[in-house]
């Protein structure tokens, strides 16, 4: 599996990413805090995954990377070369490097065009002066690599007369087309039946080992990340909050949420193990808690936790983690296990003691 | 032994026993469509439900999960129809009755004392304009006869604290609420008239796993409680392995196997179920490489002849284009009884009857 290596510099890297949306409709200055110092890179033939509840910030990154809304700070550089700046000619050669897949294979294809149409329109977008057999045969390789074969069978037909699955290969073909080198997937296979999901899962594995392109795969299922992804973000509340090689974040999270995030998916094979008793939610954007995102609903939170924001710190191999419990400071949260934590407390708050 | 999540009922006093039916479904058949071509969306699905157990029923979007929760309840909007079949509801005194034959009156007074349902996307439909508590004792009010508005609103606030939200939010309207908490405003509202059976369509599906687990611990808490039996639609099979007493999977409009939770999950007998559980990537335990399953669902409204699973299955024999499995026994002696599986590979008495040659089961469909 290709790691990232440190040689290698990232073909997309933000540091800093910050996008605060003002509230509209308020004469306040108030603004929703979406994401917050988000810094991250992609590699080559590298798969990251984007892991958090809804409305975490992860759509916001996405839409922050293929800018398709400015940041309100913080730095992109493709190729180590900064592209906030730049003129409408830079602007679009970055949209064709850096292509995103949307969440709804439905709503993303315009239902009045054909794959052809659909396709070649790209093509020319990207490839400039395509014609005849060369813009055929592009389109022919199109198709076939997002395995739409035999591609007579789906060329000449409307989105509506495929099935999801088949939808969502003809959005991936059409990102193709760019022939980008970093591909921003947003939950590409949330809307899709269970049993097509590991099809594209697979299918954009394949384009990471054959093409070499950086995927960012977004997801709020963490399982999916481990199969799919080299490493693993988990965001919270707009904040990074791990980051690590998907196997360990999975496996051995180190931040409380993520603890509390991999004990809560359901797991047959492994039902001794589940966070029980947890309870509260995301915190308000609008008026964060200050300090750590995390700290109401963290059975370790302390004073130190409601006043400081942690930093992303190291936890060793690579791995880093933004919780007070693993700084050096003498008056650190001392952690435990989330799960036991909350199995120890009775029921939800609000709740009267059955008698 | 259990390794479920949810602990088992205890039998409530004065009330029948856990482990009675309280829900038979038999062959319900729903069309979709007026006119000479309507959709068969539903054919023969038959189902039980036990007094106090959690039925989970599973299936890919579309395959008719929802239809038969509605056709049962005889909630079916319009151009659903309900076109054969029974379901035999067993009231807590031993009585029975079909609710496709209960007259409107009969079935007005039925519908929510008796069964209860949420609806998919439920937490979207809540009034924006109305308080919560007061949609909630609305909800008691328009089912209870002679109760004052005073009693109504009372038991609203009562029910709000038992699925976890403290009484001083009841004023609150729907925008206020997380996704999570509008979830359980709709729990208990269902549960508002003491239900004995409980239908949750995707409860969970629009919640993250945090939320999810908080949700179905709520709901494992107040069936031990209250001693009601949930029918639990869901795409999400690994939940419902956790969660279920037993599963029923439904494929294109049909239930093609039902049995305990745990046989499901350690020796499922139908090609689909099988598949549908390699399509699930581990969250724990060695990590492998799945393909999911090839193709895709089949348009129910033209289905191909004999089993509607054929074109992905890896066990289709001839016969399988011919013949239409039926629910039945499984082809694995030692099997428990009621255990169910709608796949030729199980019953070689149809394949012989039809004129093929039997195919033998393949070890995948007979783990022990
Ligand atoms: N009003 C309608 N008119 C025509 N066809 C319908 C109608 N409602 C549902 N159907 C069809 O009936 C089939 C079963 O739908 P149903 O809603 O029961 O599926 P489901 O299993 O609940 O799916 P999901 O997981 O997406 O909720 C689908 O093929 C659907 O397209
Ligand atoms: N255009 C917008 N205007 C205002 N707030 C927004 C906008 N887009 C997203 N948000 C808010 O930003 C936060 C993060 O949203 P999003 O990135 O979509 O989360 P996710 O993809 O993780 O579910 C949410 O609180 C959301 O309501
Ligand atoms: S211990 Fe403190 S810093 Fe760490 S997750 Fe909990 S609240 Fe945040
Ligand atoms: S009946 Fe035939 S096609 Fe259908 S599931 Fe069984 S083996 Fe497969
Ligand atoms: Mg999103
Ligand atoms: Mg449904």
């Amino acid at each position: 599996m290709p790691a990232p290596s440190s040689v290698d510099p990232p073909a997309l890297r933000v540091v800093g990413l910050q996008k605060h949306f003002p509230v509209r409709g308020l004469r306040s200055k108030k603004v929703v805090h979406a994401v917050d110092d988000v810094d991250l890179e992609l590699h080559a033939g590298s798969v990251v995954a984007l892991v958090g509840e809804s409305g975490s910030g992860k759509s916001t990154v996405a839409r922050l990377l293929a800018r398709l809304m400015p940041a309100t700070g913080g730095t992109i550089e493709l190729h180590g070369r900064d592209v906030t700046g730049g003129g409408r000619r830079a602007f679009r050669r970055y949209v064709g490097r850096v292509q995103m897949i949307f969440q709804d294979p439905f709503g993303s294809l315009n239902p009045v065009h054909t794959v052809r149409y659909i396709l070649t329109r790209s093509l020319r977008i990207h490839r400039g002066r395509l014609r005849g057999e060369a813009l055929e045969e592009a389109l022919a390789e199109l198709l076939e690599r997002v395995h739409l074969a035999p591609v007579e069978r789906y060329v000449d037909k409307y989105p509506h007369e495929l099935s999801g699955g088949q939808r969502q290969r003809v959005a991936i073909a059409r990102a193709l087309a760019a022939d980008p080198e970093v591909l921003l997937a947003d939950e590409p296979i949330s809307m899709l039946d269970v049993s097509i999901r590991l099809g594209i899962l697979n299918l954009l594995r394949d384009l990471r080992d054959r093409m070499g392109i950086a995927i960012l795969y977004i997801t709020h299922d963490i399982a999916s990340a481990r199969y799919f992804a080299d490493r693993t973000m988990v965001m919270y509340a707009g904040r990074v909050v791990e980051v690590g090689d998907s196997e360990s974040v999975t496996q051995d999270p180190r931040h409380p949420y993520t603890q509390l995030l991999v004990g809560s998916a359901p797991d047959p094979d492994d039902m001794s193990t589940r966070a029980r008793g947890a309870h509260g939610e995301a915190p308000s954007l609008v008026s964060p808690p200050p300090g750590c995102r995390f700290n109401t609903r963290c059975p370790f939170a302390t004073d130190l936790c409601r006043e400081e924001v942690p930093e992303l710190l190291d936890v060793g191999d690579g791995r880093a983690a933004a919780c007070w419990g693993y700084s050096d400071r003498s008056d650190r949260p001392r952690l435990g296990s989330v799960l036991e934590a909350y199995g120890s407390r009775t029921s939800s708050p609000g709740e009267g003691a059955a008698s | 032994m259990s390794t479920s999540a949810i602990p088992r009922t205890a039998p409530r006093e004065g009330g029948a026993r856990t482990g009675a039916p309280v829900l038979e479904i038999r062959n319900l058949s729903v069309d979709y469509g007026y006119g000479s071509d309507p959709t068969h969306v539903l054919r023969q699905a038959s189902l039980t439900l036990h007094r106090g157990e959690v039925l989970g029923l599973a299936g890919e979007s579309g395959c008719g999960k929802s239809t038969l929760a509605y056709g049962a309840t005889r909630l079916l909007p319009p151009p659903g129809l309900v076109t054969g079949g029974q379901v035999w509801f067993t009231d807590r005194d031993g009585t029975r009755s079909d609710i496709l034959a209960l007259d409107d009156a009969a079935l007005r007074a039925s519908r929510w004392r008796d069964m209860a349902i949420v609806f998919q996307g439920a937490m979207n439909s809540l009034n924006p304009v109305f308080r919560i508590g007061r949609q909630i004792a609305d909800g008691i009010l328009a089912h209870s006869p002679g109760m004052s508005r005073a009693d109504a609103t009372e038991r609203a606030a009562a029910m709000l604290e038992m699925v976890g939200i403290s009484p001083d939010r009841r004023r609150d309207f729907p925008h206020q609420l997380s996704g999570g908490m509008r979830q359980r405003v709709m729990i208990a509202m269902a549960l508002s008239l003491d239900p004995q059976v409980l239908i949750m369509d995707e409860p969970t599906t629009a919640l993250d796993v945090v939320m999810q687990r908080q949700i179905v611990e709520q709901i494992a808490e107040l069936r031990e409680r209250l001693g009601f039996a949930v029918i639990f639609i869901t795409h999400d099979v690994s939940l419902l392995i956790e969660i279920a007493d037993r599963i029923a999977i439904m494929y294109a409009g049909e239930v093609v196997e039902e049995a305990a939770a745990q046989d499901v999950y350690r020796r499922p007998r139908h090609p689909y179920t099988d598949a549908l559980l390699h399509s699930f990537p581990p969250l724990r335990g060695p990590r492998r490489e799945l393909g999911g399953i090839p193709g895709s669902p089949p348009d129910l409204a033209r289905l191909p002849t004999g089993c509607p699973f054929r074109a992905r299955c890896a066990f289709a024999f001839d016969a399988c284009a011919h013949v239409v499995p039926e629910l039945a026994e499984t082809g694995v002696p030692g099997d428990a009884p009621f255990r169910r599986v709608a796949c030729l590979r199980h019953d070689t008495r149809s394949v012989v009857e039809a004129g093929f040659d039997p195919q033998p089961l393949p070890e995948e469909l007979a783990r022990r």
